[in-house]
């Protein structure tokens, strides 16, 4: 049985906007389906007295004050945007979707 | 259906998830300012915009903030939790995702009592999470600033990036027709309720509270709660009321004409107080959670707590309690003051001197009248409670009598400046030279011959006709007891 079926990964593929053609989509869920597979021979190794890790380093509660530190100017902002409108960030309609 | 009607058929249960913006001065993980109205993309950098290498790091002030409200809930604060990416595609977010908690948030378990119509409801707190707020967008191109018919989207990342906190509710059942009055007395005490600890101006017009009410219906009598949808935007106390309203009526229309309701997200319209239906719920909860590789866990020490815990202000519903002892009031009269947002201003009134008594008169009396006349809050009008304080302490020597009090309120409120300026700019004072006053008298007596030979003959009441004469006289200014105390003494009828 695969870790991922092809079906699952449409889904991804929509949750995140990608358009993939019915070839892409077959060679993906293959890739994935090994990557999973791989990534999953990490849990084989997992005993009881190891708890679940979600960051490599032994640390908690890191803060900074709350200070106002520069913010960029505008123009640098907008630098990287593909369009810009009134001083703001200018992007595609967006389907099917509330504001 | 009709309200009346539907409630008569089907239970409401309900559920509130409200967004809070911390008054921090830095944003929740970068060092950009928070200040509301900026010009767009004036507060932002590379960690807020998302842009690559950026690394954001926790403003301990909005960790303090959101444990001070979950104590305030009466809250478990956690002793481990993390951050969460909730990831979606949607502008709003320059990052693609939004960081969030999931499956362990910071405070959990907690309640708040609320009063709706005299009796007291106990709303169960499910949870309190950090995250942060997503930025503005403005469509362009559509009819009416709404997404559908735009052509495309201005967004300003202003806002994205500033400490939110979200409190739910656990789902709240057995309110009956007082559904929405409950939804409403509850958002109005958490209001209050975080506003005295200080850490959010909770202004609902500009958005640093935001309100989502879930609302089903389930028959009369039935066990299984019922199909619930979540109306969104709904932006000030009174749609709170008129949301839950409206989409009870709504879902019994729907349910008794045989129909069934959808687990969606609605939109609340402020002008017609109906909800529309938004994206389907079950797609858009498929956002991937997964723990925030950039942050690392929290694990704030009892200790901490414990100071917090300690530090907490006088809640709200303490407050009430006190100032009606201290201030001898009703049940009634409490809640007109509470409902009149006028409990610290009073206080702060009395706290500069005034008496309990006179310090409610002039601000549920006067000062309401005329921030209802301006439609402003009370706390909006341009005088202070030691402004306040100040006239009464004139009243109280008898240097103004209540009349000339009003045209002192009268000045400050027009920007005349401060009492004793608006006093002496007006020539506004008490005529308490005894002998000016018994001239004016007699002249009064004099030009009234035939009401004073009434009052000499008995009819004290008469007097009054030339207690009036004499405050028309002076413009106002003379002290009306005393006036007719000199009537009464000069016609011999004392
Ligand atoms: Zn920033």
């Amino acid at each position: 049985m695969s870790a991922i079926t092809r079906d699952e990964v449409a889904h991804l593929a929509r949750l995140s906007r990608l358009a993939l053609g019915d070839d892409e989509l077959d060679h993906l869920a293959a890739q994935l389906d090994q990557i999973i597979s791989a990534v999953a021979r990490v849990q084989e190794v997992a005993a009881e007295d190891i708890p679940p890790t979600s960051h490599a380093l032994p640390l908690t509660n890191v803060y900074r004050a709350d200070e106002v530190r520069p913010s960029l100017a505008p123009e640098q902002a907008l630098a990287g945007a593909p369009a810009a409108e009134e001083q703001r960030f200018r992007v595609p309609r967006i389907l099917g979707e509330e504001a | 259906m009709k309200y009346d009607e539907a409630l008569a058929k089907y239970e409401p249960v309900l559920g509130i998830e409200t967004h809070i913006e911390l008054g921090t001065a830095s944003k929740m993980f970068c060092g950009c300012p928070t200040g509301f109205g900026a010009e767009p993309n004036t507060q932002v950098c590379p960690v807020c915009l998302g842009l690559p290498g950026a690394l954001p790091v926790t403003n301990h002030a909005a960790i303090e903030g959101i444990i001070k409200i979950g104590l305030a809930l009466n809250c478990e604060i956690v002793e481990w939790c993390r951050f969460a990416r909730k990831n979606y595609f949607y502008p709003d977010m320059p990052k693609n995702f939004q960081i969030s908690q999931y499956d362990e948030p910071l405070c959990v378990n907690g309640f708040l009592e609320v009063e709706a119509e005299g009796e007291t409801y106990r709303i169960e707190i499910e949870r309190v999470h950090m995250e942060e707020d997503t930025g503005k967008s403005l469509h362009v191109g559509g009819a009416t600033g709404r997404i559908q018919g735009a052509d495309h989207s201005l967004v300003d990342y202003n806002r994205a990036g500033i400490p939110l906190v979200e409190i739910v509710t656990k789902p709240i059942p057995a309110t009956g027709e007082k559904a929405p009055l409950v939804a409403r007395a509850y958002a109005t005490e958490l209001r209050e309720l975080v506003r005295s600890l200080g850490v959010s101006d909770v202004r609902m017009e500009e958005g640093s509270m935001r309100c989502d009410v879930n609302v089903s219906l389930m028959p009369r009598g039935a066990a299984e709660w019922g199909t619930r949808t979540e109306t969104k935007n709904v932006n000030s106390l009174r749609s709170v009321e008129r949301a839950v309203r409206s989409e009870i009526e709504r879902q019994a229309g729907v349910l008794s004409g045989g129909g069934r309701i959808v687990q969606e997200t609605r939109h609340f319209h402020e002008d017609t107080g109906r909800t529309t239906s938004g994206r389907s719920k079950e797609e858009a909860q498929d956002y991937r959670y997964f723990p925030e590789p950039d942050l690392v866990p929290m694990a704030p020490s009892r200790e901490w707590v414990a100071e917090l815990k300690a530090s907490l202000p006088e809640l709200p519903a303490a407050r009430r309690r006190r100032v009606q002892a201290e201030w001898a009031l009703s049940d009634l009269e409490l809640r007109d003051v509470v409902n009149a947002g006028a409990v610290e201003l009073i206080e702060a009134t009395v706290a500069a001197g005034a008496d309990a008594g006179a310090a409610r008169k002039w601000w549920m009396n006067e000062l309401s009248r005329r921030a209802t006349e301006q439609g402003v809050e009370l706390d909006a009008l341009p005088i202070t409670p030691e402004q306040v304080a100040r006239i009464q302490a004139m009243v109280a020597a008898g240097e103004l009598n209540d009349k000339l009090a009003r045209q002192v309120f009268e000045g400050v409120l027009a920007g005349e400046g401060a009492p004793d300026e608006v006093v002496a700019a007006r020539g506004l004072k008490v005529v308490s030279d005894e002998g000016e006053l018994s001239s004016i008298i007699d002249r009064v007596i004099a030009d009234n011959a035939a009401v004073a030979d009434k009052v000499r003959s008995g009819k004290v009441a008469a007097a009054g006709a030339l207690v009036g004469a004499v405050m028309k006289a002076t413009r106002g200014q003379a002290d009306a007891g005393r006036a007719r105390e000199l009537i009464l003494e000069k016609l011999g009828a004392s």
